[in-house]
């Protein structure tokens, strides 16, 4: 059985009907609720935005999707694994890269996916190849045996995509990864991941640029208030709110602004 | 706004920072804990004034003129203080360059650098001398108390030595710039400070180990043969210790002395601070650290978080200057032991307990740097590894490390004396699992360039692993000496390691 997503350019893609993601009713609460009861499939080989605005539980979300956080309450299931059960397993089909990119200063960009790929098990004869490549795709091979303490928050960010390519995730959970990339970088980075994705590989994806939101993306979800306030292609989206030809930007604003009324 | 005006603006700003700095460092960072700081500090300071009594009590009634024997001692011992402060205003300057995040704001703005880098200068000076007055208040205080009004004389001279401490550490550390690029001065200046501060003690230990054959350094000042070389009573070199026992004109000489150093630092390098200061923050987005290249390892997931402690370690500058400090206080026993090697001297007992209490310390240190000092915590805690198998694999590189540095020692000691070797070999052992243990309980997530605040997060955990090392090697000399109050001692040791696990934070 398949189900049919349509790209924002209207082109239906069939995708298995298997979910790499399956979030049921997460909840965390801090001071105050982040994240109420949320409830979220994310399909194998998709590309998916979550998009809101400051404070309405993305990160929060994505954290406690990639076992850094507990819920409160809820369930985690990664291509049928209980995350909370069972988290090693989990991990070992996902990489997770967070807005503020945390690398080693004293490791040259090889060491670090050396590290890395030692922390996944995967064997040198497979990893350094793949490492070599990644360098060289994002722009850092001629900086491969600088350490990183001297890189600037683009090139820190590119090493710490590459830590979390090298391991081939089959789920690549991502917060705010272009943040501080310049044109260039943003554009292998977009790239690279496209590419992923074309070879079966699942993306999630925070974002505050909703043009590649709008651009990349198979589905956008809406979170606010720790919600999903709405979900689906852009074209879903535009006919949820009865507005053909808005952009993303302004259905965002509008759905934003619904929920706080609310 | 008036250049006076602007000066005096830019004093009070950099007072603002240097205060904020301290109190952060005092209470980790915790606003709500200023009071309890303050509390703490002055409760500190007032036991302080029990081991001050009890180390110079007895010197409060010296009075001028003194024989060449006291003026050796009082002379050694100021300038040991001062190698101390020198040591702290090095650190100082260095943070001043490398650590502050202002730079960029400061030399934007139209006000002239010559004149805002003089200030900068001036702050350090007086952050140094404070920190040196602090200290040193209970000790005065004794000496006051005891002898009398003249003794006050001594807070002049903190004064005089904290102010060439900081000319000397600001010239030092640009003229290291000049010589060896930003670079290099970051990690020569750390070892310095670490070698200056520890440096004269164990100068004088080693050099009473070689004459006399003991870890005393007195010995060798109070020696007839010091005294026979060192300078007359009427000499300048005496000026410090006569100034502190109240020769006003010493006194006023060594102030203007200060000043003038100071001065002179503030004229000559005030314009190059700030080209110092320039290279160093480029030096933050430019340097270049280039790496061998060398094919991938396998092995385990263990094994490879293994080797990533390791490589930091290795190349974490912090810690080979606090590594060498304490390897440096490892310098005379070593000595003692190579010269006791022959005979079954009783001196050789004193190294049991110098081994374990360094071993306590650095296990400390590295605990932190490995168990607290993750710097891509999520990277590690999202790979397909247990929690318990990630702090495994840090306690190991931390317990491995240790048997590296004291093996040797320990095994030279087996040669001399087997059963000394065991003892020693068994508290080096529990010293440095409790300081890894005390560490792991109070974890909290750092970035390792945060390591000299580790022992400001929490001050139980800092007061327990010193403590703690303090304990065992007490325990291992009383078991060489007295098996009984070793015992005792290993029991209350014991008892406070188990307290500090009961008042731990609880975690999932």
């Amino acid at each position: 059985m398949v189900a049919s997503n349509a790209k924002p350019d209207g082109v239906a893609v069939m995708k298995p009907d298997s979910s790499a993601l399956e979030v049921l009713g997460l909840t965390k609460r801090f001071d105050r609720l982040a994240v109420d009861s949320l409830d979220l499939t994310i399909h194998a080989g998709e590309f998916y935005a979550l998009v809101g605005p400051n404070g309405a539980g993305k990160t929060t979300t994505l954290r406690m999707v990639a076992g850094l956080l507990r819920p409160d309450a809820g369930g985690v299931s990664i291509f049928g694994i209980d995350a909370l059960e069972n988290p090693v397993a989990a991990k070992q089909v996902m990489a997770w890269v967070s807005d503020e990119p945390m690398i080693y200063d004293k490791l040259t960009p090889l060491e670090y996916l050396e590290f890395v790929a030692g922390l996944w098990g995967i064997a040198p004869s497979v990893s350094e190849p793949v490492a070599q490549e990644l360098l060289s795709s994002l722009g850092l091979e001629p900086h491969r045996r600088e350490r990183c303490e001297g890189f600037s928050k683009g090139m820190r960010q590119k090493v710490a995509l590459a830590g979390a390519l090298v391991h081939d995730p089959r789920l690549i959970i991502l917060d705010e990864p272009l943040t501080g990339l310049d044109a260039v970088s943003a554009r292998h980075v977009k790239g690279l991941l496209s590419e992923r994705v074309r070879a079966g590989c699942t993306v999630i994806m925070t974002t505050h640029i909703l043009e590649v939101a709008e651009r990349m993306a198979d589905r956008i979800g809406v979170i606010a208030s720790g919600r999903l306030v709405a979900e689906g292609t852009l074209t879903e989206l535009r006919q949820q709110n009865g507005h053909a030809d808005t952009s993303l930007e302004d259905l965002f604003i509008a759905l934003v602004t619904l929920q706080e009324a609310a | 706004m008036s250049s006076a005006t602007a000066l005096s603006w830019f004093a009070r700003h950099e007072l603002r920072l240097a205060w904020r700095e301290w109190l952060a460092m005092m209470t980790g960072g915790r606003r709500r804990r200023t009071r309890v700081a303050v509390i703490g500090l002055l409760l500190f300071a007032a036991l302080l004034h029990v081991p001050a009594w009890a180390v110079i009590g007895r010197f409060a009634d010296l009075q001028l003129p003194l024989d060449k024997s006291s003026l050796i001692v009082i002379s050694a011992t100021i300038f040991l203080a001062w190698t101390l402060m020198l040591s702290q205003a090095i650190e100082s300057v260095t943070r001043v360059f490398y650590a502050r995040a202002d730079l960029d704001l400061i030399m934007s703005s139209p006000a002239p650098l010559a004149n805002l880098f003089s200030v900068r200068i001036a702050a350090i000076a007086l952050t140094v001398t404070t920190m040196a007055l602090l200290f040193s208040t209970p000790f005065i205080d004794v000496l006051v108390i005891g002898g009398g009004p003249r003794w006050l004389a001594a807070f002049g001279v903190v004064v005089a030595m904290g102010l060439s401490a900081a000319a000397i550490a600001i010239a030092v550390t640009i003229l290291l710039f000049r010589l060896i690029g930003p670079a290099r001065t970051r990690f020569v200046a750390q070892i310095l400070a670490a070698i200056i501060g520890a440096g004269f003690v164990i100068a004088l230990q080693v050099a009473a180990i070689i004459s006399y054959g003991t870890l005393s350094r007195f010995t060798i000042l109070t020696s007839g043969a010091f005294a026979e070389h060192a300078p007359d009573v009427d000499s300048i070199w005496w000026w410090p210790a006569r100034a502190t026992m109240g020769d006003s004109e010493a006194l006023l000489l060594l102030l203007a002395l200060g000043l003038v150093l100071l001065g002179s630092v503030m004229a000559i390098f005030s314009g190059r601070f700030a080209d110092t200061a320039i290279e160093a923050a480029a030096y933050g987005k430019s340097g270049r650290r280039i790496t061998k290249e060398r094919p991938f390892r396998g092995g385990s997931r263990q094994q490879a978080l293994r080797r990533k402690e390791f490589t930091l370690l290795w190349r974490d500058p912090w810690l080979i200057s606090q590594t060498l400090m304490q390897l440096l206080y490892l310098v005379p026993p070593a000595l003692l032991l190579w010269r006791s090697f022959a005979d079954s001297s009783a001196a050789l007992t004193l190294i049991t307990p110098v081994i374990v209490m360094a071993a306590g310390q650095l296990a400390g240190g590295l605990a932190w740097l490995t168990i607290s000092g993750e710097d891509a915590p999520d990277l590690v805690a999202t790979a397909p590894l247990t929690p318990s198998g990630i702090i495994r694999a840090k306690i190991e590189v931390v317990l491995i490390a240790i048997a590296v540095i004291f093996c040797p020692l320990v095994a030279v000691l087996a040669f001399a004396s087997p059963a000394q070797a065991a003892i020693t070999a068994a508290a080096v052992i529990i010293s440095a699992a409790s300081a890894t243990a005390i560490q792991l309980w109070f974890r909290v997530q750092a970035r390792r360039s945060q390591f000299r605040r580790r022992q400001t997060s929490s001050r139980l955990a800092t007061f327990a692993e010193a403590f703690s090392s303090i304990g065992w090697a007490a325990t291992a000399a009383l078991l060489l000496a007295l098996p009984i109050a070793g015992l005792i001692s290993g029991l209350i040791t014991a008892g406070l390691v188990a307290i500090t696990w009961k008042f731990s934070p609880r975690r999932e």
